[in-house]
C-alpha cells in the first residue's frame, strides 16, 4: 500500500464543536465583518477633499455598501491561508487531469511578470516606451511558429475557447473572400466541447463525424462528408484518446481537395513539441493553450491564453493589432489591417501569461523535446503498469495520456468517479472523468513530464489498491472521499435551488 | 533540465518497463516523414538568472520611472503586498478548474465570496465566476440580451470603450446580431431623445458605460425606463469599478458587464484582467461563464459546487450559453482578496482620493491658457479636455519629461481631435500633477498660436 494512504477510520465526524484542525472551521469572509475593521489604509490625501454628492450631484452618489466585508489584515491572511489549505494543487502532486496538462508552473515565471517596467504598462502606452513589451511578444512569436512550423501568429485570445473562435472567424474570413464562407464545420465526436461551441459563435453548423473502431478518423467516412458546403474540419490531435492520427496527410489531402481547411485543436501539443510540427503535415489553423503545453498556472480556472498560428493564406484575416517590426527595427503595433477579422478582446491579450509562456520556452530552449518524450514516457508507463487492472477499450499507442475505461469495476457496482473519489484519499487529485465521450466511463489520465518516476509509482500504487478495494469493499470506494472537509456535494440540491451568493 | 525529475537510469529503467529500446519507439504513430530530425531553433537554455536578466532588459525597454496620465479602460491603483502574497500560495496558484469539489473548497469558497462582492458592487442579485475581460463580457452580455429578448438588434452608445464595441462586432459579424450605435451630446452623456419608440422598438438591448469612456457617469435610471418601455434591456458596462466606492450602482440595468483590473490587478500591459457578468436572478439560467453554488454534503456541513453547468459547453457543447471554458480565476481571487482588505471603508475611501485627485488636476489644468474642459456631465477620475494643438505633438512632447500624456480620443472618434482623456488616481502625487500641469503650459506656450 502506499504511504500517501489516509487512515478514514480517524476521521472525526462525531466531534460537534471541535473539529481536528481549526482551518476546518473556517467561515466566509462577511461573516468575520464588524463595523469600522479594515485591512488596508491610504495615504492622506494631499489635495483638498471632496464632496460627492456636491460634485456629481446626490442622484449619482450612494451610500455604504449594504454587506460588504470588514475585516483586519490578519483576518484577511488566515481566511484565505484557511482556505488555501482546501485545494489541491500541483505544487502538493501530481494532478493527473487528462487533456489538461497540469504540469509544474515555474516560480520564475510568476517573478518576472511582477517585475516592475513589466506589470506596471499600461496597454494603450506609446510604442516608445513599450519596445519591452512588444519584444516579448515578438519573441513569443517566433518561438511558437518555430514549434509548430506554421507562419504567422496572434497572440490575442484569452484562451484556447477564444484561440477557436478566432481561428474559426480567419476561416471564414478567408472562405468568404474567395466569395463562399461554406456552411458547416466538421467534428468528431471525440471533441472537447469547446469545439462546437465556438463553431456556432462563428456562425457555422456542427456536423458531427463519428471516430472509426480505433478513435480515429475514418477517411473513407470523412471523403463522404466533405463537400463543397464544408468550411473545415476541427481535429484534436494527438485525438482526446492521446493517440496520433495516423493518417492525418490524408486527411488534410481530403480536405484541401475540396478547399476546405485544417483546424488543429493544440490542447494536446504537449504531446508533440520537438518531435513534429502541425505545420509539416498540413493544419492550416491551431491554437495553443499556454495553461497547458506553455506551463503557466491554471489559477483554479484560468488565465488562460490561447494563441492561434496559421499558414501564410490565413495572414491577412488576423486580428487586429499585430505585432510588427518597422524598417528602423523598431517593433510596433499594427491596427490597419483590412481584411482583418477585427478583435476578439481588447488590447494586445494576456500579456502577463504570454510573458510567462516565453519564460517556460526559454528555460528549455531546443531541450523542449525532453519534456515531451518524459511526458510520453510517464503516460506510456503508467499505461503499462495499469492494463492488468483496468480495461484499454482501444489498445493503440498511447502518446502524453492514457484513457482507461471502468469497464471491470462497473460489475462491482464502483464507476469512474467513484475511482477518481477515492484517489482524492490516497493525496492525489483525480483524473478526467467520463470524457470523452466516446468512452462509456473514461478514466482519462495525463500524468505531464513534471512526475517523477517515484511519484508515477505512487500513483500506480493508488490505482491497484483501489482496484482490489472495488472487488472487496465497494461501498468504501463509492462513499469516497473520505479524507476531505467536506463529503460528496449534493450537486442536484445545488442546481435545483441554486444559492450563489451570501446573504445576511 | 532543472524541471524534470527525471535521472537518467530512471528514464532507462522506465523504457524497460514499457518494454522499448529508446525513446522514439513511442512516437512511432507519428509517420516518419513528419518525425524531426534536428532540435528546434528556439533561443535557450537559459538558467534561472538568465531568464531574470532576459525580462529585466526588457522592463528597461519600457516606461518605467515615467508619470502616466493614462486610463481608458486600465487604472493604476494602490495594491497591497498581502494580495500577491496570498494569491502565489501554490494551493491557489497551481490547481485546476475545481469540478473535483471536494478537493477545491478553498477556490469555490473563495469563487462564491466573489459572486457575492460582485453581487453588492453592482447592486445586481447575481453574478459569475468571472469572464476573460471587460470587452468580452460586454460581448457576452449583448448575446445574453439577445437569448432574453430573442431580438437580434443592440444599440450601443459611442461613449462605449472603443475596443470593446470592436470586440462586439467581431463576434456579432456571423450571429445576425445587428449593432447600431447612439450618439452622444454636449455633456458627455448618450443622447436620450435618440432613444424614440421606433429606436428602441424590435431592440434586444441598449447597451452604455458609466462612467463612460469619456469619464462622464450615464443617467441609469431613465436609460432603463426607456429601455424597458421598449421591451428592450438595459446592459451597463463599467471599466472603472473603483467609481462603485461612491458612485451609485447601475441597479435598475438588468445586465452588468465590468472589467474588475482595478481591484488589485496590475495594469500588465493589457491583461490578465477579469471580466464580469452580473444580472437579476430570474435571467442566471442565460448567463455565460462558470457558477459556484452552496449546497451540503451527507452531513450537512455546508460546501460550494460548481453549478448550473448545463448552460456550459462541456455538457451543451454547440448549444451552450457561451464557448468559454477557461476563465480568470486566478484574478477574482485577487480581486476578491483586494476588496476584502479595502472593506466598506477603505473602497469609499479609495473612491473619495480618486474623486478629489481628478478635480484638483482638472482645475490646474485648466488654468492652462487655450485648455478647457469639454463636457459638463459629471465625472469621477477621468475627464476630457481639449488642448491648443494635437495630442499627438503635446503627448511628444510630454515623454520627453518623463510624462505619459493622456489618451488621444481622436484616435477613435474623428470629431475630437485636440481632445484627450486625462485619467488621476489615488496612485498620483500632487506634485507629478503639479509637474504635468507646468510641462503642458511650458509645451502650449512655446508652439504659441500655431495652427
Amino acid at each position: 500500500m502506499s504511504s500517501k494512504v489516509v487512515e478514514t477510520e480517524t476521521v472525526a465526524t462525531s466531534i460537534k464543536k471541535v473539529r481536528s484542525h481549526p482551518n476546518q472551521n473556517e467561515g466566509l469572509i462577511f461573516e468575520k465583518s464588524a463595523p469600522g475593521k479594515r485591512g488596508m489604509e491610504t495615504p492622506p490625501l494631499d489635495v483638498p477633499a471632496v464632496d460627492p454628492s456636491a460634485a456629481l450631484g446626490p442622484e449619482f452618489t450612494r451610500d455604504s455598501i449594504e454587506g460588504f466585508p470588514e475585516v483586519s489584515e490578519i483576518e484577511v491572511i488566515r481566511h484565505f491561508t484557511r482556505l488555501s489549505t482546501w485545494n489541491y494543487a500541483i505544487d502538493l502532486g501530481m494532478y493527473p487531469l487528462g487533456s489538461c496538462t497540469m504540469k509544474y508552473n515555474p516560480r520564475v515565471n510568476e517573478f518576472v511578470a511582477r517585475l516592475d517596467g513589466l506589470a506596471s504598462e499600461h496597454p494603450q502606452q506609446p510604442a516608445e516606451v513599450s519596445q519591452g513589451c512588444l519584444r516579448i511578444l515578438w519573441d513569443l512569436q517566433n518561438c511558437l511558429l518555430a514549434i509548430t512550423g506554421m507562419d504567422a501568429a496572434t497572440l490575442q485570445p484569452a484562451a484556447g475557447a477564444q484561440g477557436e473562435l478566432a481561428g474559426l472567424l480567419m476561416i471564414r474570413a478567408y472562405l468568404a473572400s474567395k466569395a463562399n464562407p461554406r456552411k458547416k464545420v466538421l467534428i468528431p465526436d471525440s471533441a472537447h466541447g469547446t469545439n462546437p461551441a465556438s463553431v456556432v459563435i462563428a456562425g457555422y453548423e456542427v456536423q458531427n463525424i463519428r471516430s472509426n473502431s480505433r478513435g480515429q478518423i475514418d477517411t473513407d467516412h470523412l471523403r463522404e462528408f466533405v463537400t463543397e458546403d464544408v468550411a473545415a474540419l476541427m481535429l484534436t490531435n494527438p485525438s482526446t484518446l492521446g493517440v496520433f492520427e495516423e493518417r492525418i496527410a490524408e486527411i488534410a489531402e481530403i480536405l484541401h481537395e475540396k478547399g476546405a481547411l485544417l483546424y488543429m485543436d493544440g490542447a494536446n501539443m504537449n504531446a508533440l513539441a520537438g518531435v513534429t510540427r502541425p505545420g509539416d503535415f498540413g493544419v492550416d489553423v491551431m491554437h495553443l493553450n499556454l495553461h497547458k503545453t506553455f506551463s503557466t498556472p491554471h489559477g483554479g480556472g484560468g488565465p488562460g491564453s490561447g494563441p492561434v498560428v496559421v499558414k501564410k493564406i490565413l495572414e491577412p484575416f488576423l486580428p487586429v493589432p499585430m505585432v510588427v517590426k518597422k524598417e528602423n527595427g523598431q517593433l510596433a503595433l499594427d491596427q490597419n489591417r483590412p481584411q482583418s477579422i477585427g478583435r476578439v478582446r481588447a488590447y494586445c491579450g494576456n500579456f502577463g501569461v504570454l510573458l510567462r509562456a516565453l519564460a517556460y520556452t526559454l528555460a528549455y530552449g531546443p531541450g523542449i523535446r525532453q519534456a515531451t518524450e518524459d511526458a510520453v514516457v510517464n503516460a506510456n508507463y503508467i499505461r503499462k503498469n495499469l492494463e492488468d487492472y483496468f480495461d484499454l477499450p482501444y489498445n493503440l499507442p498511447s502518446m502524453h495520456e492514457v484513457v482507461f475505461s471502468d469497464a471491470r469495476q462497473k460489475k462491482h457496482g464502483v464507476n469512474t468517479m467513484d475511482i477518481a473519489k477515492r484517489l482524492i484519499d490516497y493525496g492525489f487529485h483525480p483524473y478526467t472523468t467520463a470524457f470523452p465521450l466516446i468512452v462509456p466511463g473514461a478514466m482519462m489520465i495525463e500524468p505531464t513530464e513534471s512526475e517523477s518516476k517515484e511519484e508515477c509509482d505512487l500513483f500506480i500504487d493508488a490505482m491497484r489498491s483501489i482496484a482490489a478495494e472495488a472487488e472487496e469493499d465497494p461501498g468504501l470506494v463509492k462513499t469516497a472521499p473520505h479524507s476531505t472537509r467536506v463529503g460528496r456535494l449534493d450537486e442536484v440540491a445545488a442546481a435545483r435551488k441554486p444559492i450563489l451568493r451570501w446573504k445576511p | 533540465m532543472r524541471y524534470l525529475p527525471k535521472s537518467p537510469s530512471e528514464r532507462q529503467e522506465m523504457l524497460a518497463a514499457i518494454g522499448v529500446q529508446s525513446v522514439e519507439e513511442l512516437f512511432e504513430s507519428i509517420p516518419e516523414k513528419f518525425r524531426l530530425r534536428s532540435p528546434l531553433p528556439l533561443p535557450g537554455p537559459f538558467s534561472e538568472a538568465e531568464i531574470v536578466q532576459y525580462f529585466q532588459a526588457r522592463a528597461g525597454e519600457n516606461g518605467r520611472g515615467f508619470t502616466s496620465f493614462l486610463g481608458a479602460g486600465v487604472y493604476p491603483h494602490l495594491r497591497s503586498v498581502v494580495t500577491d502574497a496570498l494569491v502565489q500560495r501554490g494551493e491557489f496558484l497551481t490547481s485546476y478548474t475545481p469540478y473535483q469539489a471536494e478537493f477545491a473548497q478553498g477556490t469555490l469558497t473563495a469563487i462564491f465570496e466573489f459572486q457575492t462582492l460582485m453581487a453588492q458592487l453592482t447592486g445586481q442579485e447575481v453574478a459569475n465566476a468571472s469572464m476573460y475581460d471587460g470587452s468580452t463580457a460586454l460581448t457576452e452580455a449583448a448575446l445574453m440580451a439577445e437569448r432574453l429578448t430573442g431580438r437580434n438588434r443592440v444599440l450601443v452608445a459611442r461613449t462605449t470603450h472603443p475596443e470593446y464595441r470592436q470586440v462586439l462586432a467581431t463576434y456579432a459579424h456571423n450571429l445576425g446580431l445587428a449593432i447600431e450605435e447612439l450618439q452622444y451630446t454636449e455633456p458627455g452623456q448618450i443622447d436620450r431623445a435618440a432613444l424614440t419608440p421606433e429606436k428602441l422598438a424590435d431592440a434586444a438591448a441598449v447597451i452604455v458605460q458609466t462612467p463612460n469612456f469619456f469619464g462622464v457617469l450615464e443617467e441609469i435610471p431613465a436609460l432603463a425606463a426607456a429601455a424597458h418601455d421598449a421591451g428592450a434591456l438595459l446592459v451597463a458596462a463599467i471599466t472603472e469599478p473603483v467609481s462603485l466606492g461612491i458612485v451609485r450602482p447601475p441597479a435598475e440595468a438588468d445586465i452588468v458587464a465590468m472589467e474588475g483590473q482595478a481591484f488589485g490587478v496590475s495594469p500588465s500591459y493589457g491583461g490578465p484582467y477579469v471580466g464580469v457578468i452580473a444580472t437579476r436572478e430570474k435571467f442566471v439560467r442565460q448567463m455565460p461563464g462558470r457558477l459556484a453554488g452552496q449546497t451540503t454534503d451527507a452531513a450537512g456541513r455546508r460546501g460550494f459546487v460548481l453549478t448550473l453547468a448545463t448552460r456550459e459547453q462541456h455538457i451543451r457543447r454547440e448549444k451552450a450559453t457561451s464557448n468559454i471554458c477557461t476563465n480568470e480565476a486566478l484574478y477574482a481571487l485577487v480581486a476578491t482578496i483586494h476588496l476584502c482588505l479595502m472593506g466598506k471603508e477603505g473602497l469609499r475611501e479609495v473612491a473619495l482620493q480618486n474623486l478629489a485627485k481628478a478635480r484638483f488636476a482638472q482645475t490646474e489644468l485648466e488654468k492652462i491658457p487655450g485648455v478647457r474642459r469639454v463636457f459638463s456631465g459629471p465625472t469621477f477620475n477621468e475627464f476630457t479636455l481639449e488642448f491648443p494643438r494635437s495630442v499627438k505633438m503635446i503627448n511628444s512632447a510630454l515623454l520627453r519629461e518623463k510624462i505619459i500624456g493622456p489618451f488621444a480620443l481622436g484616435t477613435h472618434y474623428p470629431e475630437l481631435t485636440k481632445r484627450a482623456l486625462i485619467c488621476v488616481t489615488e496612485t498620483m502625487p500632487r506634485s507629478e500633477i503639479e509637474r504635468f500641469a507646468a510641462a503642458l503650459k511650458k509645451i502650449v506656450d512655446s508652439t504659441g498660436k500655431e495652427p
